[in-house]
C-alpha cells in the first residue's frame, strides 16, 4: 500500500470521527431550539467538522464531495456568523445534509462514484437556506471571519479555530480597538513533533511578518549545557510582537499547521498601552479586555486528534480551562485491531497460567507457606484486573451505532409519513466491537417496525389524544455484566387478537390454544410470522422478528417483547459484553470435560423412569409438560462411547433451538458453570460437527464447547453415532 | 558437486531428523517451531483416527497427528517418553507425535536421493526424497500432502 493511500486511509478514519462531531452537534442544535440555550461553539464545532472534511476531500480529489461539502458549509457559515437562525426546518436539512455526506465519504472510501443525483435535491434545499434573511440578525456582526471565507473558502487553515472567545462576551470592550493597530505578544515553543513533522518555525515567522510590524526574539534560557543536549529535543522558544492591523484570527492562522505540535501563547495589547506582563496569563481576563483567552482546547480536539493539543502555556491542562464549553473529547490513539486480539489472547493465557499455578501449588503440599498463598492471590487478582481492562480495549461506545439508527428513524419516518421524536439514551455504553458490528441489522429491522407497526398514524394519535409525533426511544445501559439494548416507542401496542388469528392462520399455534400474553407476544419472533398484511416498503420484507432473534442469539443474547395496548412497546435485548468469553456449563460427557453454552439450555432434568419412553429402536424421548422431547445422548453423539448408559443415571439439559424445537442432551454430570474464553478450532484443524469451539480450562486443558443445535441435528440423522466411522475412512 | 543441480532451487538443507519406532525420517528445519515432551491431549469427535487430539500451546488449540498412523506404520502408544515437534506449516499449526527426536543435519542436494517408488507402499506418497548414509536410510517427509487440509464437511 502506497504512502498516499495510507494517508487517504487515514482521512476517511478521521471522517468516521467528524461526520460522528457533525451528527453530535447538529443533535445538540436541534435540543437548543427547545431549550432555547445555543452554544455558539456548537455551531462553530460543526463548521469546522464539514469544512474538515472538505479540506481532506480536496486534497484527494473528491470532487463530489468537496462541492457538497461546500454548499454545506456556507449554510453553517451563515449560522455561525448568525445571519441565519436555526429551526426545526432547517435542521431537518442539514440532518439529510450530514447523512448524504455520510455516504459520499462512504462511496469515496469505496473508490465507487458518488451518488450525485441525491446531491442535487438536498444542495437546492441547501441553497434555499442560504438565501434566507439578507438582514443580519447577529448584535454585532464580526467582519473578519466573512472576509476571510469569502476569500479563501478552500484553504483548510480558515477552519477559524479562535471565533469562541468572541462570542463569549470579550468583545463587549473590542470595538474600539478593532480599528486602531494593535500589538499582540507571540510565545511561540515548538515540540519535538513539529520538527519531526517536517515544519520550520522561520516560515510561520516569515508568514507572520507578512501581517505587520514582527519583532523576533529567541529565548535560549532553556537550552541546557551542551553535554546535555538531546539532539531531538528542541529547546528554542520564540517571543514575537506583532504590530499592526492583524487580528488576532489571522495570527493564529498563521499557526493553524502546527497546531498540536507547538505550544502557542498570544497575548493582545492595545499599542499604545505599554506591556503589563512579561509572561501574561491567558487565563486572567482583563476588564479592559486586554488579554483575550485562549478558545477552549477540546474544540481543537474534534479538528485534530492529537492528544497533545494544547494551545497554552501550560501543557496538558485544556480541560482546566473555565472557558471549555463543550465536553471534553477523550484523547485517543488508534491501534490495529489485530494488536489488541494477540494481547487478548496473550492475556487469556496469562489468566490460565495462573490458574494452573494455583492447582500446583495446592498440589505440591506446601500450603503452610502463606507468603506464596498470598502472592499467588495477588497475582490472580491482577491478572483478572490485566484481563478485564484488555477485554475492554475491544469496546466501544454504542454511540456511532445510534447514530446511525437516528439516521434509519429519520428516513424510515419520512417514508412512513409519520412525525417521530428520535430519543437516545446511554451512548457512551461500551460493547465489544463485533457485537456492535452485528446488531446494525437487528436494530435496523426493530425500529423499522416500531414506526411502521408500532407508531399510529398522526391523526390516529391525534384522536386518540396522544403527542402527534411518536416517540421512539433506544436506549443501552450496563446491567450485572451484560448489556441491555431497549427499543421503546409509545404506539398502539401489540394487537393480541390479531397476532392470535394471524399465528392460527398460518398454523403456527392451533385455534383451541389457550396462550398467556408474553406467549402471543412471542409469536412474533415465530419463523414467516409477519402481522402487516401488505407489505411495506419498509418492513415486512419477507423476513421477520423471528430473523432478528437469531441474529440476537448468535451474539450469544436474548430479546423479549413487553407491550402494553394503547401504550406502546418495548423489546429488550440483552447481550454479553464481549464476544471472546461466554458462559459455560462445564460438564463431563463420557469422561470428556465439555462445555455448553448457557443461553441455550432451557432448563436441567434429572429423568425418573416415568418420564422416558422408547421411540423405534434406538430413539427415546421424554416427556415434558406434556410434549415429547427427543433425547441426544452426547457420549454417543460424539463417538466417546458405544453402548447406551440408561438415561436414568444421567442428567438431561433441555435445549431450544431457535425454531422452537426441543432437545434433550444426555450427559454424565454437571461440574460447574463458569465464564470461559472462546478458542477457535478452524484455525489450525477445521471444523469439528456438534463442535463450536474450543476454551482453556483452569488446569490448561483444552474443552470442546458443544454446539447443541448441531449436535441435536447430527444425531437426528445420525442416530446411532455412525458418522464416525464414515469420516475416519477418509 | 554442483549446487545449481539441486531440483528445488535451494542449497544445502537443513533437516530435523526423528524417529517413529524404528524407522527414521526428517524434515526441513525451518518448519518446526519447536519440540515437546508430549502431554495428554483432548479428543475430537469424529476426527480421522492419526488425529490424537488437540492440545494447549500457549492458549492456541492445536491438533497432534500420530505421523505413524498417519504413515501407515503401527500407531505408538504415546507415554511421557514420547516427543511431540511443533511445526507450522502455512498458517495451520501442528504437532506430530514420534518416538523421539535425533539430531539435526545438513544435507547436500546432491546427497538427496528421490524416494524409490514402491507405489503400493502407504508411506511412499508422503515421501519427497531419501538420504541414504552408511548404516542407516533417512526419509525426508513432505509435511504439506501428510497434512492435507483436515477440514470437515459442514453437517449441511
Amino acid at each position: 500500500m502506497s504512502s498516499l493511500d495510507d494517508i487517504k486511509q487515514m482521512f476517511f478514519l478521521e471522517c468516521d470521527e467528524l461526520l460522528e462531531a457533525l451528527n453530535d452537534g447538529l443533535t445538540d442544535i436541534e435540543a437548543s431550539l427547545t431549550s432555547g440555550a445555543l452554544d455558539p461553539e456548537v455551531i462553530n464545532a460543526v463548521f469546522r467538522n464539514v469544512h474538515s472534511i472538505k479540506g481532506g476531500a480536496a486534497s484527494f480529489g473528491l470532487d463530489a464531495l468537496v462541492r457538497f461539502s461546500h454548499a454545506f458549509e456556507t449554510v453553517l457559515d451563515r449560522m455561525r456568523s448568525g445571519t441565519l437562525t436555526p429551526d426545526e426546518a432547517s435542521i431537518r436539512v442539514l440532518h439529510r445534509c450530514a447523512d448524504h455526506l455520510s455516504d459520499l465519504v462512504t462511496a469515496g472510501r469505496a473508490d465507487e462514484s458518488p451518488d450525485i443525483a441525491a446531491s442535487g435535491p438536498l444542495l437546492d434545499q441547501l441553497g434555499v437556506l442560504n438565501d434566507i434573511g439578507a438582514v443580519p440578525v447577529a448584535p454585532e456582526p464580526e467582519p473578519e471571519p466573512d472576509q476571510q471565507n469569502d476569500a479563501a473558502p478552500e484553504v483548510p487553515e480558515d477552519t477559524g479555530l479562535s471565533f469562541a472567545p468572541l462570542a463569549l462576551g470579550i468583545d463587549l470592550a473590542e470595538p474600539q480597538d478593532q480599528e486602531s493597530a494593535r500589538r499582540f505578544e507571540v510565545v511561540f515553543t515548538p515540540t519535538e513533533s513539529l520538527f519531526a513533522t517536517g515544519h520550520d518555525p522561520v516560515h510561520l515567522f516569515r508568514e507572520l511578518a507578512a501581517l505587520g510590524d514582527l519583532s523576533i526574539k529567541a529565548e535560549t534560557d532553556l537550552l541546557p549545557s551542551l553535554e546535555d543536549v538531546t539532539p531531538n529535543i528542541p529547546y528554542l522558544r520564540w517571543r514575537l510582537e506583532l504590530e499592526g492591523e492583524a487580528s488576532e484570527e489571522d495570527i493564529r492562522e498563521v499557526f493553524e499547521f502546527v497546531d498540536g505540535l507547538a505550544e502557542l501563547d498570544l497575548a493582545a495589547s492595545v499599542a499604545n498601552t505599554p506591556p503589563q506582563r512579561e509572561n501574561s496569563s491567558p487565563i486572567s481576563l482583563g476588564c479592559d479586555g486586554d488579554v483575550i483567552p485562549m478558545q477552549s482546547a477540546p474544540v481543537d480536539g474534534a479538528t485534530d486528534p492529537s492528544p497533545e493539543t494544547s494551545v497554552h502555556e501550560t501543557p496538558g491542562k485544556a480541560s482546566d480551562q473555565p472557558v471549555a464549553a463543550t465536553k471534553a473529547p477523550k484523547s485517543t490513539v488508534r491501534v490495529d485491531l489485530d494488536l489488541v486480539d494477540s494481547l487478548i489472547n496473550i492475556v487469556g493465557e496469562l489468566v490460565i497460567n495462573q490458574s494452573v499455578l494455583t492447582q500446583s501449588f495446592s498440589e505440591a503440599n506446601v500450603a503452610n507457606r502463606a507468603d506464596i498463598g498470598n502472592s499467588l492471590d495477588e497475582y490472580k487478582s491482577l491478572a483478572l484486573q490485566i484481563q478485564d481492562s484488555v477485554m475492554s480495549l475491544r469496546a466501544q461506545s454504542v454511540k456511532q451505532l445510534f447514530q446511525r439508527m437516528a439516521r434509519i428513524v429519520r428516513e424510515t419516518s419520512a417514508v412512513a409519513g409519520k412525525a417521530v421524536v428520535f430519543e437516545t439514551d446511554g451512548e457512551d455504553t461500551e460493547i465489544d466491537k463485533t457485537v456492535i458490528e452485528r446488531l446494525i441489522e437487528p436494530l435496523t429491522h426493530i425500529l423499522r417496525n416500531a414506526i411502521d407497526h408500532g407508531l399510529e398514524t398522526g391523526e390516529d394519535r391525534e384522536r386518540l389524544g396522544k403527542p402527534t409525533r411518536g416517540v421512539v426511544r433506544l436506549s443501552a445501559t450496563h446491567r450485572s455484566g451484560r448489556v441491555l439494548i431497549e427499543v421503546t416507542d409509545d404506539g398502539a401496542g401489540i394487537n393480541r387478537a390479531r397476532v392470535f388469528d394471524i399465528a392460527v392462520g398460518k398454523g403456527i399455534v392451533n385455534a383451541n390454544a389457550q396462550l398467556s400474553d408474553a406467549e402471543v407476544d412471542r409469536l412474533l419472533f415465530m419463523p414467516g410470522f409477519s402481522t402487516k398484511e401488505a407489505v411495506t416498503d419498509l418492513s415486512g420484507r419477507g423476513v421477520g422478528m423471528d430473523v432478528v432473534r437469531s441474529a440476537i442469539q448468535k451474539l450469544g443474547g436474548r430479546i423479549s417483547i413487553n407491550s402494553t395496548p394503547g401504550r406502546g412497546t418495548t423489546l429488550s435485548i440483552s447481550l454479553p459484553l464481549t464476544l471472546a468469553v461466554l458462559d459455560g456449563m462445564v460438564v463431563d460427557v463420557a469422561g470428556q470435560t465439555m462445555v455448553v453454552p448457557i443461553t441455550a439450555v432451557v432448563e436441567t432434568i434429572r429423568p425418573t423412569p416415568e418420564d422416558l419412553h422408547h421411540i423405534g429402536a434406538s430413539t427415546q424421548v421424554i416427556k415434558v409438560r406434556e410434549t415429547l422431547v427427543p433425547i441426544v445422548d452426547l457420549g454417543v453423539a460424539f463417538g466417546y462411547r458405544r453402548g447406551a448408559v440408561p438415561f436414568t443415571d444421567l442428567v438431561l439439559l433441555l435445549i431450544e433451538t431457535e425454531q422452537g424445537e426441543r432437545w434433550a442432551l444426555a450427559l454424565d454430570r454437571i461440574i460447574d458453570q463458569r465464564q470461559v474464553v472462546i478458542k477457535s478450532l478452524e484455525g489450525n484443524y477445521g471444523h469439528v460437527p456438534g463442535v463450536a469451539a474450543a476454551t482453556i480450562l483452569g488446569d490448561g486443558k483444552i474443552a470442546l464447547i458443544i454446539d447443541p443445535e448441531e449436535t441435536a441435528r447430527m444425531a437426528e440423522r445420525d442416530p446411532a453415532g455412525l458418522l464416525e466411522l464414515a469420516v475416519a475412512g477418509e | 558437486m554442483s549446487e545449481h543441480a539441486d531440483p528445488n532451487g535451494t542449497s544445502s538443507r537443513e533437516l530435523v531428523s526423528f524417529a517413529i519406532g524404528d524407522q527414521d525420517f526428517c524434515m526441513d528445519i525451518m518448519l518446526v517451531r519447536e519440540i515437546r515432551g508430549w502431554t495428554n491431549v483432548t479428543m475430537l469427535p469424529h476426527a480421522p483416527s492419526y488425529i490424537l487430539g488437540v492440545i494447549n500451546l500457549r492458549g492456541a488449540v492445536v491438533p497432534i497427528v500420530d505421523l505413524a498412523s498417519r504413515l501407515g506404520l503401527p500407531p505408538l502408544e504415546p507415554t511421557s517418553r514420547h516427543v511431540i515437534i511443533i511445526a507450522v506449516l502455512g498458517d495451520q499449526t501442528v504437532g506430530f507425535l514420534v518416538s523421539a527426536v535425533s539430531d539435526i543435519l545438513g544435507a547436500q542436494p546432491s546427497e538427496i536421493q528421490p524416494p524409490p517408488r514402491i507405489a503400493s507402499d502407504p508411506t511412499a506418497g508422503f515421501i519427497e526424497g531419501v538420504i541414504a548414509s552408511d548404516e542407516r536410510m533417512l526419509r525426508i517427509l513432505n509435511l504439506a500432502s501428510v497434512l492435507p487440509r483436515i477440514q470437515m464437511p459442514e453437517t449441511a
